[in-house]
């Protein structure tokens, strides 16, 4: 597993909603599989402070962007599963384009400039 | 919340989970179900960090630490739902379908009241044409019904509803039996007086039978306080409504003034009484009181009120010739008086300190008082002058329970502001003292009548 960086708020904000709505592109899934699942992709190196999930969660329900339905865990405990919405879909390429352009551009960027130096990771989440 | 299933040697964990929630839960922008989802969340985590090898206590700490500081959390719950921090009143729960059915037949069961209460007060109508005798049932017609949905309610013993029978069918042939002199006072006196009766009896059953104990009565002075609010409130909007729909209606000829009077009166006003009990019951541990609220905002206009009311008075000179008025409207001062100290009394935190509100209102009491004793003085001398009748012995009488009533609600009040006394005196002195005025009434109504002849 990678090391944690430490990402800006306003990135981890601006980041958020497309990595949850791609996440769930794969299929239907509850809060704590989204959050290991964006703990996987980053190899560990992105983490988000898990209570905020929710709040986005259900912002993005309430856009339409995706819908919510009680289930069962295998525990048989009450458990919140999210779906994308035909919207979210939308959503999510109009997204998907978006930031296509904005690491395309910051890719060449790096590129033409002399990296930045690393800094060390001091803390981790989002506040 | 579902049932928890505690695995064998986990009840530590267990515990340390329940108490995890009922502190998240205290945020009022986390909601119920909310929790569940952030619990359901903590569990996969602590059982993904018990896996790795740590033990519950430590996996239940991480687990907790990586949920985020719960200040930011509720925080950006607040921000996209700012609707929950308005306290919402959910009438008929959309939750499981077992939690939904009692709500429903709830539901159910008071509008059929409310209708029977309408069918009662629309056959009271057409049965008694003299005003008089309608106005001396109409409280009668519509008690039952809400004293019905309490005996629902509470599943008040059998027992209890047969013991309150019987001072119910007693007022009801005092009331229709006596033979009043139809223009006369005491008929009048009788008919004001019988609702406070009957309402001692629905508070029987709002209790639940349990009319001995004080917290209860206390209950039951909250209520009437919220029920007059909401009726007042419903009265309001049912008003706005009925005036559009007669306007509307004016305009193409068709006049609802009949069917106003003769159905729409009699199944609104009992049925909003009714409706108005369930909210009140509905909304219990929703919504803050309303009447502690308005006792706020009243306590220092009627303070002011009674002051110039006292200058005045002093100024006015000779006061033995005000009629009897003057002593209805020191009644009627006297109530809202005790009504401002009631319900501010039935909200305060007993073990909170003395604070200036306590200052406010012994100074709204004694200005009471004052001016009582002002109008008092005039209204004995001119009694002494004129002699009794049946209106000044109830106006004097109810005068005199008032004064009782207040003025050791005061001096509980004021060894409170100093400190010498709990405030838990003051309350225990209210509900001891509300049942005296049912008593009273219950003399006015079976003695005066007798006493004064009828006329």
């Amino acid at each position: 597993m990678g090391r944690v960086v430490h990402i800006d708020k306003d990135l981890v904000a601006a980041s958020a909603t497309p990595l949850v709505l791609g996440i769930l592109a794969d299929g239907e899934s509850y809060g704590y599989a989204i959050l290991k699942r964006v703990n996987d992709l980053s190899g560990g190196r992105m983490q988000w402070t898990d209570g905020m999930l929710y709040p986005l969660l259900h912002r993005l329900e309430r856009l339409g962007l995706v819908v919510a339905s009680w289930g069962t865990s295998e525990a048989g405990r009450r458990r919140k599963h999210y779906a994308l919405t035909p919207t979210g879909r939308d959503a999510l390429a109009e997204r998907q384009q978006q930031w296509t352009v904005v690491a395309d551009v910051l890719q060449r960027v790096w590129q033409s400039a002399q990296a930045p130096a690393a800094r060390p990771a001091v803390a981790e989440g989002w506040a | 919340m579902p049932a928890a299933t505690p695995e064998n040697g986990h009840e530590q964990l267990e515990a340390q989970i329940d108490q995890w929630r009922s502190y998240v839960q205290r945020r009022r922008a986390i909601s119920a179900a909310d929790v569940d989802e952030m619990e359901d969340h903590l569990r996969g985590q602590v059982a993904d960090l018990a896996a790795t090898g740590l033990d519950d206590d430590e996996a239940f700490l991480v687990a907790v630490r990586r949920m985020g500081n719960l200040d930011a959390v509720s925080r950006e719950f607040a921000r996209e739902h700012s609707d929950r921090l308005w306290k919402q009143l959910v009438l008929v729960p959309d939750g499981p379908a077992q939690d939904a059915a009692p709500a429903w037949r709830e539901l159910a069961v008071v509008l059929a009241l409310a209708v029977g209460a309408g069918i009662a007060a629309k056959i009271g109508l057409a049965a008694f044409d003299a005003d008089s005798v309608l106005l001396r049932n109409l409280p009668l017609l519509t008690a039952p019904f809400l004293a019905g949905y309490f005996v629902w309610k509470r599943r008040v013993a059998w027992r209890v509803v047969a013991a309150l029978l019987v001072p119910y069918a007693l007022l009801a042939v005092v009331l229709n039996v006596y033979p009043y002199v139809e223009t006369g006072s005491t008929v009048l006196i009788a008919a004001l007086h019988a609702p406070v009766v009957l309402w001692a009896l629905v508070g029987v059953t709002y209790m639940g039978g349990r009319w001995r104990a004080e917290e209860p009565r206390m209950d039951f002075a909250r209520f009437t306080g919220e029920l007059v609010v909401y009726v007042a409130l419903l009265a309001l909007g049912g008003g706005v409504l009925l005036g559009l729909t007669a306007a509307v209606l004016g305009l193409v000829g068709v006049d609802i003034e009949d069917a106003m009077g003769n159905w729409i009166m009699p199944f609104a006003v009992p049925g909003a009484v009714v409706v108005g009990a369930w909210l009140v019951e509905a909304k219990q541990d929703v919504v803050e009181n309303i009447a502690p609220v308005l006792t706020r905002v009243f306590t220092p206009l009627t303070t002011v009120m009674l002051l110039v009311t006292l200058v005045v008075l002093l100024g006015a000179g000779d006061l033995t010739a005000a009629d009897r008025d003057l002593l209805i409207l020191m009644d009627a001062i006297l109530v809202l008086v005790l009504c401002l100290l009631l319900y501010s009394v039935s909200a305060r935190d007993p073990l909170a300190r003395p604070g200036w509100f306590d200052g406010l209102q012994l100074l709204l009491v004694v200005a009471a008082l004052a001016v009582d004793a002002v109008a008092l003085t005039a209204m004995l001398t001119r009694i002494a002058e004129f002699g009794f009748s049946a209106n000044k012995v109830a106006a004097l009488g109810l005068n005199l329970l008032l004064l009782v009533h207040l003025a050791r609600s005061g001096w509980l009040l004021l060894g409170f502001a100093r400190d010498r006394r709990p405030f838990g005196a003051l309350i225990r002195w209210q509900t001891r003292f509300l049942p005296v005025y049912a008593v009273w009434a219950a003399v006015v109504v079976v003695g005066f009548g007798p006493l004064f002849g009828f006329a």
